[in-house]
């Protein structure tokens, strides 16, 4: 059989894809494309403009065709066809005979008729050529005007941005940007968000001509007013490309495309049209899924199969301009068919809406923007008719009691389209996880699923999860190669053996000799047991560097020095003997975020030197190394405040003295406000306590960093007892179950049942292990010692603290300083 | 090559076996140069490779970690936790980064001697 492809798009790059993987014997396949470069991802066409460059976009690399023994003829289109002969003949005069023809043409940008679209500074948004001609263009140009607020518009004028031209216009003929896709309320939010970002835009504005003199100059409207550019993008909308089709007596549609049957033939039983050329259903499908949908019905149907194809769902989800926009299902039916929720927050910029039956059970489609996490969820209910069960606006805002949010997967039927670029169902992917493909990218190799826009790889992912489960296999985070189970499980087994040094823990329950990764961990677990000095022989080699110097390694390979300075509270002498020490040394000083003072800069072998001093002052070690409790912030509270309503400072010092030194999976900080107005921030704490008229609120779980998260409140009015046995339940709970380097917003937000669970298991003891945590915890506090006075004490320990082992007294002549601002700093590393 | 290499390599003395710690690593001055000296002692076996990470050309890595990875020994840096085979020196965790230097080490008694090349001219 010979088939001959007209068009190396997309959806006819599928097609030949798709085809070949069948590998039918005796099978001839040419393509003819019109322009230069093989088939490219044109959905991603304006990644071109944030430095892609062609090859990337490529679908496959040209050798691709001739290697599947297709023959491809690129800037050589077809010219003319002969139907009753079956041939087909290109520009530069090759004809080639065939069994099957497909139309896989594609579509035009359409340019609406007016005057001036003819000059120089015009451009349409199409093809990679299209995009040169444009960035060739726009090093002159100094105003843009983008005609056509719908999806390709805003693409383009995102282009025009990315190009330098930062006064860019938005010309839209409806009274809102993508009119077919979103709702005026979703518009509004949109407009705002680009207005935001610098563009300008235009609603309500027919455009009735394109000024200039050869070159573009503005463009002019019905209204008779007009706006300067000096570079114009038409993208007003799209026109299937049938005139060859037209030409060869095959129907098609009176506002254009080649009308097909459900089989994909056109009217010559021979003759097959896929993609935006193809009519069906008095529908142009002008996104790619369909396209590909229609390629696979094409080569079923080709091929002697029946498939049909019965429209296809136009839900879509991107990202335009930074800003997310989807809309599903019918995403505004008649207002007397459904019941529409809405939810608008102008703050954030987002919008979401569903759309309802009139009963409440099922969704019919809906909008969302600035926010469409929901929307793989949201289409799948859609098109799995799926009732929806709890209240009908969890689906909107997500249920706001925690819970297991990629349970929503199980829900889905199998034949639920997980992947509708590669049409990969809910049971492919479960069938592919139990045939042993457990990771993501086995499941992405073996069904194609999130290979193309990839945005239901969240999915992809819950699936592989759940699938596991359900067969019985423990999901879990194992450390390393050196032990097969998650830090929980080694916590439990350590204490139960009695375990006490790294290599006896390698020894009984680990294999081979260790790494980066579980030593640390390993440490971790076995300070938070028995709270051993951690440079003990045996233990020192298995810290972290930085535990195992007690000293935060920095550039140049100098180390800073934190002593404890408990609730930020401190006298003068103290302050006097640390500029005094920080003098002597040659130290940097800076005030930290936690309220106490960081000297840096100090040569490995003057850290014991610059301990002993600090020592003999009072301080001791501040653990600023450690994965450990580092500071309880405070604000002065009710011994000066006028509104202070407790003395928050001797609060945080005794929460702060009780847990010193506390070893954890990962850093522990705290804060104690002594009234609600909050100067000590304890809400964004591990743990964080604000003065209340009755007692202490106990806040935890909160978290500043990269990802800030408001801690959660855990106990209300309680007294100052309450509440340390409280922290003494939460800490030892999360140092027994977190995994490895997991802070406690983190631990929390992966916690089966939330704060709910926590709040049980710490206030009401739902698990029966109070009184063992908090027995465990008091073991650590009485085994506190301060880790720099030993060292500095002991002969053994200290001598570890030089640079070179053959000459002690030398510093590494390496480590450079720059001046700044009267102090030294590091030379910047290369 | 090997036998050359052998004949003139030199043998100079870095320290005593006490003086490094079990399963870890110290600096050894060697005239200009920093050299890491490691004591892989759970295998009881030695390694010495330049101290400088090539990452960030920072004089570290006799204070990083030592461990293995499918039995092959290996050091973490301490600043960005790049690992190095210490058998040839090739960056394990990041195949674009350069690979470090390493040392024969030889123990007599309890002395350890580390191999290098004299520099010509």
């Amino acid at each position: 059989m010979k088939i001959v492809v007209i068009g190396n798009g997309m959806v006819g790059f599928k097609f030949c894809r798709k085809i070949t993987e069948r590998q039918i014997p005796g099978l001839q396949l040419v393509v003819f494309g019109e322009e230069r470069h093989p088939a490219y991802d044109r959905v991603h066409l304006s990644s071109y403009f944030e430095g892609k460059s062609t090859a990337d976009l490529l679908l496959a690399p040209k050798n691709w065709y001739a290697d599947n023994g297709i023959r491809l003829l690129l800037g050589d289109p077809v010219h003319h066809i002969s139907p009753g002969v079956q041939t087909v003949t290109s520009r530069s005069g090759i004809t080639e005979s065939y069994d099957v023809l497909v139309f896989a043409t594609g579509s035009s940008a359409f340019v609406p008729p007016m005057p001036g679209t003819d000059q120089k500074g015009v451009f349409v948004y199409r093809t990679l050529d299209d995009l040169e001609l444009m960035k060739s263009a726009a090093r002159k140009a100094r105003r843009a005007a983008v005609i056509g607020g719908g999806l390709l518009g805003l693409e383009a004028a995102k282009s025009c941005m990315d190009l330098g031209i930062a006064d860019t216009t938005i010309v839209e003929y409806a009274p809102r940007l993508m009119p077919r896709q979103i709702d005026q309320n979703g518009s509004e939010i949109l407009q705002r968000q680009l207005l935001a970002l610098g563009l300008k835009i235009r609603t309500n504005a027919y455009t009735t001509s394109i000024r200039g003199d050869g070159q573009a100059t503005g463009i002019g409207f019905e209204d008779g007013s007009s706006i300067p550019a000096d570079m114009i993008v038409i993208s007003a909308g799209i026109r299937p490309r049938d005139e060859l089709a037209a030409a060869a007596g095959l129907e098609t549609g009176s506002r254009g495309g080649i009308i097909v049957n459900d089989r994909m033939q056109a009217s010559h039983a021979n003759i097959y049209a896929i993609g935006e050329c193809a009519l069906y259903d008095h529908t142009i499908y002008g996104l790619v899924a369909p396209g590909y949908e229609m390629a696979d019905i094409a080569i079923d149907n080709i091929l002697g199969g029946d498939r049909t194809f019965g429209g296809f769902d136009m839900s879509t989800k991107l990202k335009l301009v930074g800003v997310d926009v989807a809309s599903f299902g019918d995403p505004f039916p008649p207002p007397d068919t459904c019941r529409v929720i809405v939810f608008e927050d102008q703050v954030a910029g987002v919008y979401k809406r569903i759309n309802m039956t009139d009963d409440g059970q099922y969704i019919l489609g809906g909008i969302l923007i600035g926010d469409a996490s929901s929307y793989n969820m949201l289409l799948q209910k859609v098109k799995n008719k799926i009732k929806v069960t709890g209240k009908p606006e969890d689906e909107l805002l997500g249920s706001r009691s925690s819970g297991d949010t990629a349970a929503g997967v199980l829900g889905l039927p199998p034949d639920a389209m997980i992947c509708s670029c590669e049409s990969v169902s809910k049971a492919a992917i479960c069938k592919a996880v139990e045939d042993g493909h457990e990771t993501f990218n086995a499941v992405k190799k073996c069904t194609g699923a999130s290979t193309s826009c990839g945005g239901c790889a969240p999915m992809v992912k819950d699936l592989i999860t759940y699938t596991l489960k359900s067969q019985g296999k423990y999901v879990r985070n194992v450390l390393c190669e050196h032990f097969g189970y998650s830090r929980q499980e080694l916590f439990d087994l350590i204490r139960l053996r009695n375990l006490r040094t790294y290599d006896d823990v390698l020894d009984h329950i680990g294999q081979g000799d260790g790494c980066e990764v579980c030593k640390p961990a390993v440490s971790s677990i076995l300070a938070s047991l028995w709270n051993d000095m951690i440079l003990a022989k045996g233990n020192d080699t298995a810290q972290d560097s930085n535990d195992r110097y007690l000293a935060n390694i920095q550039k140049g390979g100098t180390y800073s020095v934190v002593p404890r300075i408990p609730g930020g509270e401190i006298t003068p002498q103290k302050l006097m003997a640390i500029g005094r020490i920080a003098e002597k040394y040659n130290l940097y000083t800076k005030i930290t975020g936690g309220q106490r003072i960081d000297m840096f800069g100090a040569h490995v072998g003057d850290l014991p030197l610059i301990w002993e001093e600090l020592i003999a002052e009072g301080f001791e070690s501040g653990h600023a190394y450690g994965k450990a409790l580092r500071t309880v912030k405070s604000c002065v509270g009710s011994t000066w405040c006028r509104f202070g309503l407790h003395d928050s400072v001797s609060y945080a010092i005794r929460v702060e003295e009780r847990y010193r030194g506390l070893r954890a999976p990962h850093k522990l900080k705290s804060a104690v406000s002594g009234c609600i107005r909050e100067c000590a921030e304890a809400q964004s704490k591990d743990f964080g306590i604000i003065a209340t008229e009755k007692g202490w609120n106990l806040y935890v779980c909160g978290n500043g960093g990269s990802k800030p998260q408001h801690a959660h409140l855990l106990a209300a009015d309680i007294d100052s007892e309450t509440c340390i046995r409280y922290i003494d339940r939460f800490l030892m709970f999360y140092i027994k179950t977190a995994d490895p380097l997991t802070r406690t917003a983190t631990w929390l937000n992966k916690m089966d049942g939330g704060i709910d669970y926590l709040r049980n298991v710490v206030v009401k003891d739902s698990l029966g292990i109070a009184e063992e945590l908090e027995r465990e915890m008091q073991l650590l506090v009485d085994n506190y010692k301060c880790e720099w006075k030993e060292v500095v004490e002991t002969p053994a320990l200290r001598k570890r603290f030089s640079h070179f082992v053959n000459a002690p007294e030398d510093k590494d002549p390496n480590v450079r300083f720059e001046t700044l601002r009267g102090q030294k700093k590091a030379l910047e590393w290369k | 090559m090997s036998t050359i290499t052998k004949e003139k390599m030199t043998w100079f003395f870095a320290c005593k076996v006490e003086d490094v710690p079990a399963n870890g690593g110290v600096c050894v001055k060697y005239k200009d140069e920093q050299i890491a000296l490691f004591h892989f002692a759970r295998r009881g076996e030695w390694y010495a490779s330049q101290n400088l990470c090539p990452h960030r050309q920072q004089m570290a890595l006799s204070r990083g970690m030592i461990g293995a990875q499918q039995g092959e020994p290996k050091v973490a840096c301490p600043f960005h936790k790049k690992t190095f085979s210490l058998a040839d020196g090739r960056c394990l965790s990041d195949e674009h980064e350069c690979a470090i230097k390493v040392y024969p080490v030889k123990l007599e008694d309890d002395r350890i001697y580390i191999g290098v090349h004299p520099i010509p001219g």
